[in-house]
């Protein structure tokens, strides 16, 4: 008997106590996070390798076309933290200046998609009717070819090397964004307070812009970090295959897929960058799990 | 019925045929010359031919028609059966798909079965075991499968199970053992896919009322899960099968080229490499025709398995008579 009676004061007293707002609601969503330590070391992860893949000599001394025949195919020691390869260049210094061709691949494929996707989406969304209708048979098309087809076509159209290989990945991953944009717009489209933004005398615009597109973009975050995950894998898939950049330069991909002819003789040369970029997905992925159970 | 049969079908075939039109497009509308990469590929300079020579291949492959031509060329030529001409090989494409799609097929099928009885498996056991750590482990396990790329699946399987164990073949397509690790490669993917799927599923169904009246009627645990929830929680996940299938017909492309199998996916990898634009049209538009025809499949399948899901026009409900 008691707690009902106490839960009246409890809400007369909210207004005056609780900051509300999204700010409030983003610091308390925050103080969340950094109670998880998974999530935590994931964030890490992923800003190391983000970091490294700009300033890759904060993490290493060593030049990664730096050959030392002495030292070659070298297991993994403290001195070499991959071990090196059959010309003796130190295989964590490879490994990090390879990032920076896969992270801006990576980032290229998410913009293509993003701003394709949220476009494509939105305007599907709020205009409706034929438009919608005309431009979600057309994702409906794209789904139709299984991604990495897509991607390898496109790739054949335009020829090897990072950008092409992004442009590849990133339209594959249009139609996701756009879907999800889409059904975002439409549930909050019909909100009271995007009515009410209509009643106060605001233009379409200005609702999409003030009121639909701050209000949508969440579940497209959650996605994007999610599709970063897979964008790595597609990236890195490919250039194994043989269509990323041309050597020396050495994408992850192109890495691994060097060091498969050794793995009998030096397992790590495959194995290890393998598991570097795996640790990454995995990293992204559950980033992306963890916001969106905070957002549900 | 019928009606919502032959709607249905029309669709797929305009999806497919629009996914061709795409593949076309990109193929042979973008700023480059399909014989131009076809001789830069093959390291010959474009300069050291002769204009006749030059013309003369280009005719052999119809490359000097207009691309409408070309295009409807193509198209009467898919609606029977024929891809065209090799680039890079010089055989009808048809002819090389025809070699190597049984391999494929094999794969990509024992690999779909498999993905389907471990993802399930896996599912069951994710959402039935009573000890939170395993639940945890196993509710994980299909994020930690679908977050490793599959190159490196096989090659770790690669290195223990051949070069340490020795029990498989590390390459080749001779007999049954050496289908082993491809497959399992791509049903690490694919199963975890399928997995995630069904958990959730599950996990919505597990807290259904009518799973409370089947345990509090006096049903065993075991008997609510098989009977009552699995067959519920696999009906949504039915819908990602083309999904499913899709993949593992993808798949083939990275896990044949590890392991060196001479499949389809091997040759599409090959053709890209050496800019053969046909073999990757027909490639494609395969791919898309086996994904269209799942897809197709299921949704004509949903119905049967989903009573409550009809596509017949509503039939007026009989009255009911109150006494």
């Amino acid at each position: 008997m008691t707690a009902t009676i106490a839960e009246p004061d409890q809400e007369l007293q909210k207004p005056d106590d609780v900051r509300v707002g999204r700010r409030a609601n983003l610091t308390a969503n925050l103080a969340q996070l950094v109670r998880k330590p998974v999530f935590l070391l994931a964030v890490l992860y992923v800003l190391f390798v983000v970091v490294s893949a700009f300033r890759p000599r904060l993490f290493t001394s060593r030049g990664p076309y730096d050959t030392h025949p002495e030292a070659a195919a070298q297991a993994p020691s403290v001195h070499h933290l991959f071990g090196t390869d059959i010309y003796g260049r130190d295989l964590w210094t490879r490994v990090l200046y390879g990032s920076p061709l896969t992270i801006k691949a990576t980032l290229i494929a998410l913009a293509i998609a993003l701003v394709a996707g949220l476009g494509l989406g939105i305007v599907s969304g709020f205009f409706g009717g034929l438009v919608d209708g005309l431009l979600m048979r057309a994702v409906d098309v794209l789904l139709a070819i299984p991604g990495l087809l897509l991607a390898l076509s496109i790739v054949t159209a335009l020829g090897y090397g990072t950008v092409p290989v992004a442009v590849a990945v990133g339209v594959g991953i249009v139609p996701g964004f756009a879907r999800t944009t889409r059904a975002e717009v439409l549930r909050v489209k019909t909100l009271p307070y995007v009515e009410a933004a209509r009643a106060g005398g605001a233009s379409w615009t200005r609702v999409l812009l003030r009121h639909i597109l701050p209000n949508s973009w969440g579940p497209v975050a959650v996605l994007a970090v999610l599709d970063a995950g897979v964008a790595i894998i597609a990236i890195a898939s490919l250039s194994f295959l043989g269509f990323g950049a041309a050597p020396p330069a050495a994408e992850w991909g192109t890495l691994i897929a060097d060091g498969r002819n050794y793995l009998v003789t030096a397992w790590w040369l495959s194995l290890l960058p393998g598991l570097f970029v795996a640790l990454l997905v995995l990293g992204l992925n559950h980033i992306s799990k963890t916001l969106q159970e905070l957002t549900r | 019925m019928a009606r919502y049969l032959g709607g249905r079908i029309v669709q797929a075939a305009a999806v497919l045929w629009a996914a061709f039109t795409l593949t076309f497009a990109i193929l042979y509308l973008l700023p480059s010359d399909p014989m131009e990469l076809q001789l830069a590929a093959a390291g010959v300079q474009e300069d050291s031919l002769t204009p006749g020579q030059l013309a003369a291949m280009k005719h052999r492959f119809g490359l000097d028609q207009s691309i409408w031509q070309q295009y409807w060329h193509h198209l009467a030529g898919v609606l029977h059966g024929d891809f065209g001409t090799s680039l890079s090989q010089q055989v009808p494409v048809s002819d090389l798909i025809g070699q190597r799609i049984g391999q494929t097929l094999l794969l990509s099928g024992t690999a779909a079965v498999v993905s389907l009885l471990a993802g399930s498996a896996l599912a069951y056991l994710a959402t039935f075991a009573r000890w939170n750590p395993l639940r945890v482990f196993l509710t994980r396990l299909p994020a930690l499968g679908a977050s490793f790329p599959q190159f490196l699946v096989a090659l770790f399987l690669i290195q223990f199970f051949s070069f340490q164990l020795g029990w498989f073949p590390a390459l080749g397509t001779q007999g049954i053992k050496s289908l082993v690790m491809p497959v399992v490669t791509i049903s690490v993917l694919t199963s975890s896919v399928l997995a995630q799927v069904l958990i959730k599923s599950f996990d919505d169904t597990l807290r259904q009322p009518y799973i409370v009246t089947a345990r509090a009627k006096g049903l065993s645990r075991t008997a609510v899960h098989v009977k009552h929830a699995f067959r519920n929680a696999a009906l949504p996940a039915m819908t990602i099968l083309g999904v499913i299938v899709g993949l593992t017909v993808t798949s083939s492309i990275v896990t044949e080229t590890v392991f060196t199998r001479e499949g389809v996916g091997k040759l599409a990898q090959e053709s890209v490499l050496s800019q053969d634009v046909p073999v990757v049209l027909a490639v494609v538009t395969i791919a898309a025709a086996i994904f269209v025809l799942v897809n197709l499949v299921v949704d004509l399948l949903y119905p049967l398995l989903d009573p409550r899901i009809s596509h017949t026009r509503a039939r007026p409900v009989p009255e009911v008579v109150t006494t």
